[in-house]
């Protein structure tokens, strides 16, 4: 599903060079689960950038799917993150003026498909993620949790593949948190490869495969019994 | 993205700032407003002045003695240029089309009668002049079909000549004296007001040979040439340029039609309505200042939010294109809003001061509004394009 091989990531701050990523060889196969963590620094967000389209390797190879995704132009870049990746970040992301239902919408807007269509694919994930009474509420008028629930059915809308969360839990009480990471994994158990950057060790643990990054490299990458 | 997506994404951004979205275009709105307006006053003044300038006719061509030429040597040398004559009237006549034909002698004299004196224009004129200039007779005739060349001593008097000398009482069969010669007056004229400042009013029309004797005059100032409705004035023109060539020997005048002076008019008018257009402007510019402000406001404080839509696969273009509708939208509505404001504004001069000529052509305000819209691209470019490259990581940690 994924492949890195040798991905180095520079960025020029100034006339300092700061290694984000170092030499990173990462295999992932189709429905795994896989945490990264790491300190602060560590390049865990720069690999999920990569990995995610938004960022592109300074060197290396990357292959999604079996294809080079290395080499494609920014539109191409767009539609398979549109197609293939979903993201669920730490802060939501939700356009604060458009009501959930809609921001559920927006991946299928961008596809341009017609709003009769969306209607059925639409409530079919308010219902899976049970937000479906909160489809007509502002992000404003909804709870942590609930806004990161309309977040993960945005992610998920177009079927994707893959699943990038970075930190879902961040900003998230403890209750909220819980039910997150059992939407998450509970999309996990239905097959989507998901792959959860974190600083928290009790949700790094969770995970069946386990990735642990300092300064760039990959230092432990271990798979659970 | 279906167009009623777009719509929804860029329109709920307006209405989510209604306040910023309306003072943006309230901007744009003055702009078109004073430009609508200002259009509407120039365009009026110009259609009055061609009624003014036209109410006299414009069937008319007028020759003039002398032709307005560069020679590279001293024009003495091919002779002096021949005065237009009343014998050269007389040719003109003939020519097709041609419906009458009026020789003029103007100049400015003494006039006593009934034991009053006035200085007035003297027009010596043939007796077609009422036709040609559209006059019309008040009382008694106009001066008679008389031998050109030695016509009798009538006068018609213009109405406020009549007015100043004769008050009340009625001049007809009077005597009366024009530069220091007595002429007997058979009839007076309507009152046609002032045209471009030349007052036919305070005005006496006598016979051209008579005229020319008072004056002193070797030929003609002026033969104005009357031409049927319809005709073709290049054909009239080409008629006269033949006859008066063949009668001088060269082409010793020039021929004005009244299109050309109308067109001359009307291209000076147009600059003006341009003037004020431009004028309008400015405002116009200040508003599209404003729309670029509140863009680059705008595409600053959703930065997260563009963040977004690239991570959710929107490409450069989607971006670029809703930033780019957000600016054309408040430039519309600015557009349509001003575009009320200057036809009202237009409306209420109209009946504020009922002088002043307004109009407001339909061309103008599709303009407008076009214009208006083309702003908002114009100036919702540089915001959008910035949002458009934005690195969508970078775009995403902001927050």
């Amino acid at each position: 599903m994924i492949r890195l091989e040798e991905i180095d990531r520079v960025f020029e701050v100034g006339d300092q060079r700061v290694q984000a990523l170092n030499d990173i060889n990462l295999h992932v196969e189709p429905g795994e689960y896989l945490s990264i963590m790491g300190p602060s620094g560590s390049g865990k967000s720069t690999l999920l950038n990569v990995i995610g389209l938004l960022d592109r390797p300074t060197s290396g190879r990357y292959f999604l799917s079996g294809n080079d995704v290395t080499s494609l132009s920014e539109d191409a870049l767009a539609r398979t993150r549109r197609a293939d990746i979903g993201f669920v970040f730490q802060f939501f992301h939700l356009v604060p003026r458009l009501t959930a239902a809609e921001n559920i919408e927006l991946p299928l807007m961008l596809e341009g498909i017609a709003p009769a269509e969306r209607k059925p694919r639409v409530d079919e994930v308010l219902d899976a993620l049970d937000i479906r009474d909160r489809a007509h509420h502002r992000p404003d008028q909804l709870s942590g949790g609930q806004r990161q629930r309309v977040a993960i059915a945005r992610a998920t809308i177009m079927k994707p593949a893959i699943l990038l969360a970075d930190e879902p839990t961040g900003n998230l009480d403890q209750a909220s948190g819980k039910e997150v990471i059992d939407t998450l994994e509970r999309l996990n158990a239905s097959g989507i490869t998901l792959l959860i950057v974190t600083h928290d060790q009790q949700l790094g643990d969770r995970a069946r495969r386990y990735v642990k990054m300092v300064d760039g490299r990959i230092v432990t990458d271990q798979t659970r019994g | 993205m279906h167009p009623r997506d777009f719509i929804r994404l860029t329109g709920s951004s307006i209405i989510m700032h209604r306040l910023r979205s309306f003072l943006t275009s309230l901007g744009i709105a003055i702009g078109i407003a004073a430009v609508v307006l200002l259009t509407s006053i120039g365009e009026g003044i110009h259609q009055f002045v061609l009624a003014e300038f036209s109410q006299f006719g414009t069937n008319i061509v007028a020759i003039n003695p002398g032709r307005v030429t560069t020679h590279g040597v001293a024009v003495g040398v091919f002779g002096t240029d021949r005065p237009l004559s009343m014998a050269d009237a007389d040719a003109l006549a003939h020519i097709p089309h041609v419906r009458a034909v009026v020789p003029v002698v103007q100049g400015n004299s003494e006039v006593d009668g009934n034991n009053r004196q006035r200085r007035a224009t003297v027009y010596g004129v043939g007796p077609d002049m009422p036709t040609a200039f559209s006059l019309t007779v008040a009382a008694g005739t106009f001066l008679p079909l008389d031998n050109p060349d030695a016509p009798r001593a009538l006068a018609v008097l213009g109405s406020k000549v009549r007015d100043e000398l004769f008050g009340s009482s009625n001049p007809l069969g009077s005597r009366i004296r024009v530069g220091g010669d007595r002429y007997r007056v058979i009839g007076t004229m309507e009152s046609k007001g002032q045209v471009l400042g030349v007052d036919l009013d305070d005005s006496v029309f006598i016979p051209t040979a008579r005229a020319l004797d008072m004056f002193n005059r070797e030929g003609l100032m002026e033969i104005d040439v009357l031409y049927r409705e319809g005709a073709s004035a290049s054909e009239v023109v080409a008629g006269i340029k033949r006859v008066l060539t063949a009668r001088h020997g060269k082409e010793d005048f020039t021929i004005t039609t009244q299109e050309q002076m109308l067109d001359v008019l009307g291209n000076v008018l147009d600059i003006l309505t341009f003037a004020v257009g431009a004028l309008g402007s400015i405002s116009l510019l200040v508003g599209s200042v404003g729309i670029v402000t509140i863009m680059t406001i705008s595409v600053t404080e959703r930065t997260g939010e563009i963040g977004l839509l690239r991570a959710l696969g929107s490409s450069r273009q989607q971006i670029l294109k809703l930033f780019l509708g957000e600016a054309v939208i408040l430039g519309a509505l600015g557009g349509i809003a001003g575009l009320v404001l200057g036809v009202g504004g237009a409306q209420m001069l109209t009946l504020a001061v009922p002088a002043l000529p307004v109009h407001t052509p339909v061309s103008y305000v599709v303009f407008a509004v076009i214009l208006a819209v083309v702003i908002g691209l114009i100036a919702g470019v540089m915001p959008a394009r910035r949002a458009a490259t934005m690195d969508p990581v970078e775009a995403l940690r902001a927050e």
